[in-house]
């Protein structure tokens, strides 16, 4: 039960349940879609990116508790930031999840809340639920449009 | 599937520990607790009979088959043959020439696309299958039809995951050259009525393949009452090894298709110019086949028969009642798959949980059952749901495990809904 409540967290749970940022994104210059057909996992990214900074973002989609809290987290985590300081935080979010080193140097961003996310490296079969949204925002940056799927 | 009241023949001998005790792996724990696998509809566990009929196999009598004229190799290739034998007992089929060693029900069913699909379906022809079909069902038949410009049509189901039999019959037309459907619904349970679908079906004149991956665990197969054109079956959902399946295929049909895999084991002569290929069956089984799973496969059957169908089907059905009662008690399941005639399968989702989470807080508990589309994504789609959670039950499950779901979806939801 123990690593279970350190995978499933209060804060989690919440987000799980009610999602921030969820809905279109009308003036979005930015989109992207991620799929995990293994359990159904489906989601599409909205973006403004202006002067390389993530000015805007919403996600719609729907998906298992922790793929949902992932992307309602990532898109406070990211608002605001430069294309290149989310990069370095999904590095330490990669890092957070599997348990791995991460290689950004110390000025990439704090996890902040997103360390609530540090269960899952407990469950390997759930890494892409929480990672899935990170793979998309990725794609939608450097390709715009298109899907990636974890599989 | 029987009349339960048949049983009454058949005292009580069933004794579900003395059979539980035949399978090592359910006496182990997972997680720090007992083992409850309610996952058999995607691979049954082993009985020691199959795997001590390997090690015997390779301690003791290995050799590859059909070919030396020594006597190990005799006595493999007479083991193997056994096997086919018995493979034709458990299908009641006429003769074993009409049993092929294929490698699972998917390799079955491609065979019979490459073969008799390519040899005889032209362009505007149909293939029908239903609503139900696992893509192994379905993917084939597909690309068949983009190869040769044929239709694909697709019966539809009731809200119940019933195959509604008028609509079946009007999707039949004279154009209609090979019927495939499952014979019992891996994500739905729903035992279909394929005895009277392949009568309608034979009445346009097409040829019928029954998928009977999830019916041979759990129901008496006679091919000759069903009289279907195919039927296959995977060895890994009988108890038996993994990588060996049947394909049964009607006399007169095998003896007219062409080759499917080609090489050795299959030829008669081969010379650079012209080759002639082996009588049926060998000849759709090239190369050295799974000779151990083989084997093992009909040792499963054959532990299978001992048992009894009618004492297993029995068994399932008392089990598949307690648990639907047990799962419809519960305010936030929903069951997927509610048709009249089900075998042991408990399709779900349940209230404001999505199945994958479902599913990692059950196996915390020990408890082993699928979450995700059951490779039936269209069957989800019908039913408005991205997943499900399934449990399926087998000769060996007991009220208690279905007692430890019930006990695993409190948790669940106690979990998410505070
Ligand atoms: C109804 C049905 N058909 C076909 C298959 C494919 O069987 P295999 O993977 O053994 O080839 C399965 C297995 O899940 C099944 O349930």
């Amino acid at each position: 039960m123990s690593d279970l409540r350190s995978l499933y967290q209060e804060l989690i749970l919440d987000h799980g349940k009610s999602p921030r940022n969820f809905g279109k994104l009308a003036d979005a210059n930015r989109r992207a879609s991620g799929n995990n057909p293994l359990c159904g996992d489906k989601l599409t990214l909205y973006l403004r990116v202006e002067d390389d900074v993530v000015r805007d973002v919403r996600f719609e989609g729907s998906g298992c508790a922790i793929s949902t809290a992932s992307a309602s987290m990532l898109t406070q985590a990211i608002k605001g930031r430069t294309t290149q300081a989310v990069a370095a935080l999904f590095d330490r979010f990669h890092a957070l999840v599997t348990g791995g080193e991460s290689t950004s140097g110390a000025d990439a961003p704090e996890l902040g809340k997103l360390e609530v996310f540090a269960g899952v490296r407990e469950f390997p079969v759930r890494v892409k639920c929480a990672t899935l949204v990170w793979h998309t925002l990725v794609h939608a940056l450097e390709h715009d449009g298109g899907e990636v799927t974890t599989e | 599937m029987k009349d339960a009241s048949v049983n009454a023949a058949t005292p009580a001998a069933f004794d579900v520990e003395r059979i539980r005790d035949e399978f090592p792996v359910l006496n182990t724990t997972m997680r720090g607790k007992p083992l409850v696998y309610l996952d058999s509809a995607v691979s049954a566990q082993k009985p020691r009979r199959v795997i001590e009929t390997l090690r015997n196999f390779y301690e003791k009598e290995y050799a590859n088959i059909h070919r030396g004229v020594y006597e190990l190799s005799e006595r493999a290739t007479a083991r193997y043959e056994a096997a086919r034998e018995t493979a034709r007992r458990f299908l009641n089929a006429a003769s074993t020439r009409e049993i092929v060693f294929v490698r699972g029900t998917t390799e079955a069913i491609n065979l019979v696309a490459a073969t008799h699909g390519r040899a005889n379906l032209e362009k505007g022809d149909e293939i029908l299958i239903s609503a139900m079909e696992h893509h192994s069902n379905i993917v084939p038949w597909q690309l068949l039809c983009e190869e040769r410009g044929l239709a694909l049509r697709v019966a539809p189901i009731d809200d119940r995951g019933e195959l509604i039999v008028e609509e079946f019959e009007k999707c039949l037309s004279p154009r209609t050259r090979i019927v495939a459907l499952v014979h019992v619904s891996n994500a739905l349970g729903t035992i279909n009525p394929v005895r009277e679908l392949t009568r309608q079906a034979h009445r346009c004149g097409a040829v019928v393949l029954l998928d009977g991956a999830q019916a041979a665990p759990h129901l008496p197969i006679d091919v000759r009452d069903l009289d279907c054109d195919f039927y296959a079956f995977s060895s890994h959902k009988v108890f038996g090894p993994t990588g060996v399946g049947v394909l049964y295929a009607r006399e007169s049909l095998l003896e007219a298709l062409p080759p499917y895999q080609s090489g050795g084991e299959m030829i008669e002569s081969v010379s650079f110019e012209k080759s002639t290929y082996r009588d049926i069956p060998e000849r759709f089984e090239a190369g050295t086949p799974n000779i151990a799973g083989t084997i093992g496969l009909g040792a499963a059957l054959d532990w299978m028969t001992e048992l009894g169908h009618d004492a297993i089907a029995t068994h399932e059905a008392e089990l598949l009642a307690h648990a639907t009662a047990a799962l419809e008690a519960i305010p936030e399941v929903r069951l997927i798959g509610t048709a009249r005639h089900k075998a042991g399968v408990l399709s779900f989702v349940l209230e404001g949980v999505h199945p994958h989470d479902a599913g990692t807080i059950l196996d915390h508990e020990g408890i082993a059952v699928r979450v995700g589309h059951h490779c039936a994504q269209p069957v989800m789609e019908r039913f408005g749901v991205p997943a499900t959670i399934r449990a399926s039950l087998s000769v060996y499950n007991t009220r208690e495990d279905v007692d430890a779901l019930v006990a695993g979806i409190a948790q669940v939801l106690r979990v998410f809904r505070g």
